[in-house]
């Protein structure tokens, strides 16, 4: 199911192409008003652009502008499920009938449809919840009976717009390995504003801002060297690799523990910490007591931002405030110790 | 204190109705030939009011609520204006259009329907007033309720008519049936369109407000006790409709 979508929008000044391979996750991230839900919506049949052709598989679904025919296929004539914040369960029916939903309108029988449902409310860990109401569901089940009913519907397509800004950080990570584990192999569009779901989720990172394109590439790529000021601001994340040994990644100078997100990684297993620069502390001296991560690094940069100082370090960068970093007298060749906290560095086997 | 005031005001009338009635009387004065065709041909009519409120406010609740276009205020307002028109007007506005000589009435004569001062006759009328009462309930429940889960249901793939049979519908059930109660009393209730357009016939156009009204000249017990009637089943109505708003 190759995706292709080019369209401009006159009134939301948005002008971007972009094409989504078979099989591929593509996260789209960028600053609030940049086109990300501009460009679902267009694709989802929602937003009619001002110029614009949407295609799945060469079938062309919306193509208008001048000298275009007009064409605008409906919204549920797509196939593609499109999932946002709210689940928008629809509050009459319980967790199977919303699944089942789908497949009911696509004219399944009752009972095929049904069973369907549960195969997929199973799928995503919520399968004894079938009964219940969506009044009687939490943020997060519901979100996966969410997921479970876009499936359900069969899309050629998954849009999902910031599926997680809405759920409490503590369920966030459940979600992740959920949607991790439905999203291989699918075609699929993830909006979202955390460099760790499109680290995760994505094969692909394409960076929107102000209504243009202005990144384009393997997640992995963009996200620890941003070219791109937002993704640079958004990202900038600390990615160590390694091999999983005795509970920690140990890359070629680094240890780095933390907490497995997902699979367990054997011995051996190729892994990736992933820590946010904010997680990170800086002190001048060696650092007492004994926190499970503590790198001695030396400050390679530092690069005042709005509020905060980054301090580069290699391959490493951490926030600090202008206060901190004046006080520590941080320069380029300061030697000093990075700390985090194990509880902020998430391991994923990769 | 001036709550207290509206309160007796509305209050008081009703207790004074009450304590009119002519009690051991009461059953012969409301089952008198009369009275049962009246009260019979209340019910029927309301009833059918109600359904043809229906049948035509749904849709027009659907475009006011769902549809965006240049003179919707308008038209909103025009749907509205039974709600403040006396009912006489509309009455005669009715007259002018089905009447013999109306507007349509010419060419329905023609063609061999004859409406003015039939049982048809009411129920249009009562349709007519009752009418706002219906969509204005109606709009209200589907703007409450958003599109935001029909925009869901169409990206799973329901086509519009499933979306609102399946969605729509039962989301703004708790509006359509207080918003039908509703225009069921209002059409109960119906006095001044009903007897400009349709008149006062015995057992065709003559329902139970146009019976009380006349029976004051002649039997007032026999009125009371029919506006006793009337009363207990507008405090039923109320009960529903409060019943359907409360359980949204």
């Amino acid at each position: 199911m190759t995706v292709v979508v080019e369209f401009t929008d006159a009134v939301r000044d948005v002008e971007a192409a972009v094409e989504v391979a078979d099989g591929q996750t593509l996260a789209l991230l960028g600053p609030n008003g940049s086109g990300k839900s501009t460009l679902l919506g267009v694709l989802a049949g929602l937003v009619r652009p001002s110029t614009g052709r949407v295609s799945i598989d060469g079938e062309a679904l919306t193509d208008v502008g001048p000298g275009r025919p007009g064409l605008m296929v409906a919204p549920h004539a797509r196939r593609t499920a499109l999932l946002g914040q709210d689940a928008l369960l629809f509050p009459h029916l319980d967790a199977l009938e919303n699944v089942a939903f789908g497949p009911r309108s696509a004219g399944t029988s009752r009972r095929v449809a049904r069973t369907d449902a549960q195969r997929w409310l199973d799928e995503v860990g919520v399968g004894e919840l079938s009964g219940r109401r969506p009044s009687q569901l939490s943020g997060g089940q519901a979100q996966r009976v969410a997921v479970a009913r876009a499936l359900a519907a069969d899309p050629r397509v998954l849009l999902l717009d910031e599926p997680m800004a809405a759920l409490d950080v503590a369920v966030q990570p459940a979600l992740r390995q959920v949607l991790r584990r439905v999203l291989v192999g699918r075609t699929a569009i993830v909006v979202t504003h955390d460099p760790l779901d499109a680290l995760l989720l994505a094969d692909r990172v394409v960076v929107l801002e102000a209504g243009r394109v202005v990144e384009d590439g393997p997640s992995r790529e963009v996200l620890s060297r941003p070219r791109s000021a937002f993704a640079a601001r958004l990202a900038g994340l600390n990615l160590v690799r390694g091999p999983w040994r005795d509970g920690a990644v140990r890359s070629e100078s680094l240890d780095v523990h933390g907490l497995v997100e997902g699979p367990v990684p054997a011995d051996g297993d190729a892994a990736i910490a992933a820590f946010r620069p904010q997680a990170v502390a800086v002190y001048r001296d060696e650092v007492h007591g004994s926190p499970r991560n503590a790198f001695p690094v030396t400050v390679t940069d530092v690069e005042p931002r709005a509020d905060l100082v980054r301090v580069h370090a290699g391959e490493l960068a951490a926030d600090v405030t202008v206060q901190a970093a004046a006080d520590l007298e941080l320069a380029p060749g300061s030697r000093v110790t990075f700390t985090v906290k194990a509880t902020e560095v998430a391991v994923y086997r990769l | 204190m001036p709550a207290l005031v509206a309160v007796a005001f509305v209050l008081l009338p009703l207790v004074a109705i009450v304590a009119k009635v002519d009690w051991p009387n009461f059953v012969d004065l409301i089952t008198s030939e009369d009275s049962q065709e009246a009260l019979a041909l209340s019910l029927r009519t309301s009833v059918a009011s109600t359904v043809a409120c229906i049948v035509l406010g749904v849709p027009l609740a659907l475009v006011l609520a769902r549809w965006d276009f240049r003179y919707l205020g308008l038209l909103r307002s025009l749907v509205l204006l039974p709600l403040v028109l006396p009912p006489v007007v509309g009455g005669l506005a009715l007259l002018y259009t089905f009447g013999r000589r109306g507007l349509l009435g010419e060419s329905l004569e023609a063609l061999g329907v004859q409406i003015a001062f039939s049982t048809i006759a009411v129920v249009m009328a009562q349709t007519f007033v009752a009418l706002p009462f219906l969509v204005v309930s109606l709009e209200g429940a589907l703007r409450t309720a958003g599109d935001r889960y029909e925009v869901a249901a169409a990206s799973l793939g329901a086509s519009p008519t499933t979306v609102f049979r399946r969605i729509t519908l039962p989301l703004v059930m708790p509006g359509l049936v207080s918003g039908a109660v509703l225009a069921f009393a209002r059409a109960l209730g119906e006095f001044g369109a009903t007897i400009t357009f349709a008149g006062s016939l015995q057992g065709r156009t003559r329902t139970l407000p146009l019976e009380i009204y006349l029976q004051r000249e002649t039997d007032p017990d026999a009125a009371v006790a029919l506006a006793l009637v009337l009363l207990v089943v507008a405090v039923v109505v109320i009960g529903f409709a409060r019943q359907g708003r409360s359980s949204i």
